[in-house]
């Protein structure tokens, strides 16, 4: 019993692997064994989304996803959403310019959990994005900016998939 | 947070996973999405020396929508049931349900299989199999069986299958069409588990009643259905009211509770009253 196991997951587009008991939790093994902080441990309960990630196409609390479950998962945090040449992401930039974030801490599980609701739903309503975005706290309360914010990056992206057709 | 070690097992089809519940007995339990055993295991309410992760069963998977029954493999996500129109067309009660459940990311992970399976008395699905009067289908090294929902449910994480049985799809009768439907749920907050939900089906001389979270197992009541079938609303709410059995917890006394109950069922029942045709 609890021998560590080889994980392998294709994390932000490239390959990465360790060893890990069958127990460690996603979110652990994305911040300990390898070093990628941007998925926060808020409640450690699957209640608040601070540790959001996207896993095979999918929005997931990753302190309630064991990283046995995930071995072989295609896995994007918040990391993953930068532009190619590194500066900010669409839905990142729109965060700081509506100010959709106060203390910071559930931003990068709101960016990420925002990043599969546009691509599930492009042209969201005020309502959708509030129901779409239920699974993720702010203790800060700064609800009114993320949906701003939200919204604003799907005109955003939008308009430029227009512009590229 | 962290909880007790384990041997993970992932097997590739269902004969697989019942020899691994065969060799090791009740030391092992299947997993599903996680989302109920998990939350368990890192509180160490669970210990489970093998844990056997259902996900690679394909046999598992997918919704069949037929003329007179509709069949959902018990590795179908709340989020798969929610997006599948055909299902949302034949049995639109099943996506409102689903769409009460905690949060996307939840729903995302959690099946309905693991739902109904658990056996935790908070869970939506139950209820609202034994008011659509489904069937569960356990396989097991004797072959496999159907549980009416009915029958399913014990006490609480207490149910008819066996420990060396799993879970593999539910059999859901599709209603007479012009049946009226609701799905009403009372919860404080989104992801919280409900202080009262009800399931309500009423058509032409039949009706079905069942409530969510109010006893230690689900709660579907024949007096209840058989005075709404009659058109006694306060007949089914009196019936209903006599046959839960809630307990005082943090969401509040047993009084409010009740009062609660009576509310969303009346609820439920006028919203599937208008619905039916």
């Amino acid at each position: 019993m609890a021998n560590k196991m080889h994980v392998k997951l294709t994390l932000n587009g490239q390959q990465v692997e360790g060893l890990a008991e069958p127990r460690t939790l996603l979110i652990h093994f994305l911040r300990e064994n390898l070093n990628v902080t941007g998925p926060h441990i808020g409640c450690e309960t699957s209640h608040c989304g601070a540790c959001t990630v996207d896993m095979n196409g999918k929005s997931v609390k990753s302190c309630t996803v064991f990283v046995a479950q995930a071995n072989g998962a295609e896995v994007t945090t918040v990391e993953g959403l930068v532009n190619p040449d590194g500066s900010l992401g669409v839905i990142q930039e729109m965060f700081r310019e509506h100010h959709g974030l106060q203390c910071g801490f559930c931003t990068p599980g709101m960016i990420t959990r925002a990043h599969r609701l546009l691509q599930e739903n492009p042209r969201p309503t005020e309502e959708e994005v509030r129901f779409g975005m239920a699974g993720n706290l702010c203790r800060c309360t700064g609800y009114q900016n993320i949906v701003k914010a939200i919204l604003a990056s799907a005109d955003m992206l939008n308009a430029q998939k227009e512009a590229a057709e | 947070m962290i909880p007790a070690g384990f041997d993970y097992h992932r097997p590739a089809d269902l004969a697989s996973a019942l020899s691994i519940l065969q060799t090791h007995g009740d030391e092992a339990r299947v997993i599903a999405g996680g989302h109920s055993l998990i939350p368990m295991m890192k509180l160490r309410m669970a210990e489970i020396a093998h844990l056997v992760d259902l996900q690679d069963i394909t046999d598992l998977k997918g919704i069949t929508v037929g003329d007179a029954e509709v069949v959902i493999g018990a590795m179908t996500t709340q989020a798969e049931l929610i997006g599948h129109d055909g299902l949302a067309a034949r049995l639109p009660l099943l996506r409102e349900a689903a769409l009460q459940i905690a949060d996307p990311q939840v729903r995302n992970m959690g099946t309905v299989g693991g739902n109904v399976a658990n056996g935790d008395p908070g869970n939506d699905m139950p209820g609202l199999m034994q008011c659509l009067d489904a069937s569960y289908e356990v396989v097991g090294p004797d072959g496999a069986r159907m549980i009416p929902a009915r029958e399913f449910y014990e006490a609480a994480y207490f149910t008819a299958r066996g420990d060396d049985e799993i879970l593999t799809r539910i059999v859901i009768p599709v209603p007479a069409a012009g049946t009226g439907y609701a799905y009403v749920k009372q919860k404080r907050k989104i992801g919280d588990y409900a202080t009262a939900a009800a399931a309500v089906l009423v058509g032409k001389g039949g009706a079905s009643v069942a409530m969510t979270n109010l006893a230690d197992t689900p709660v579907w009541s024949e007096e209840a259905s058989a005075a709404l079938a009659a058109g006694d609303i306060e007949g089914a709410v009196a019936a209903m009211l006599d046959a839960i059995d809630p307990q005082e917890d943090m969401k509040g006394p047993v009084a409010f509770k009740k009062h609660v109950a009576a509310v969303i069922l009346r609820r439920a029942i006028a919203q599937a009253q208008a619905r039916a045709a």
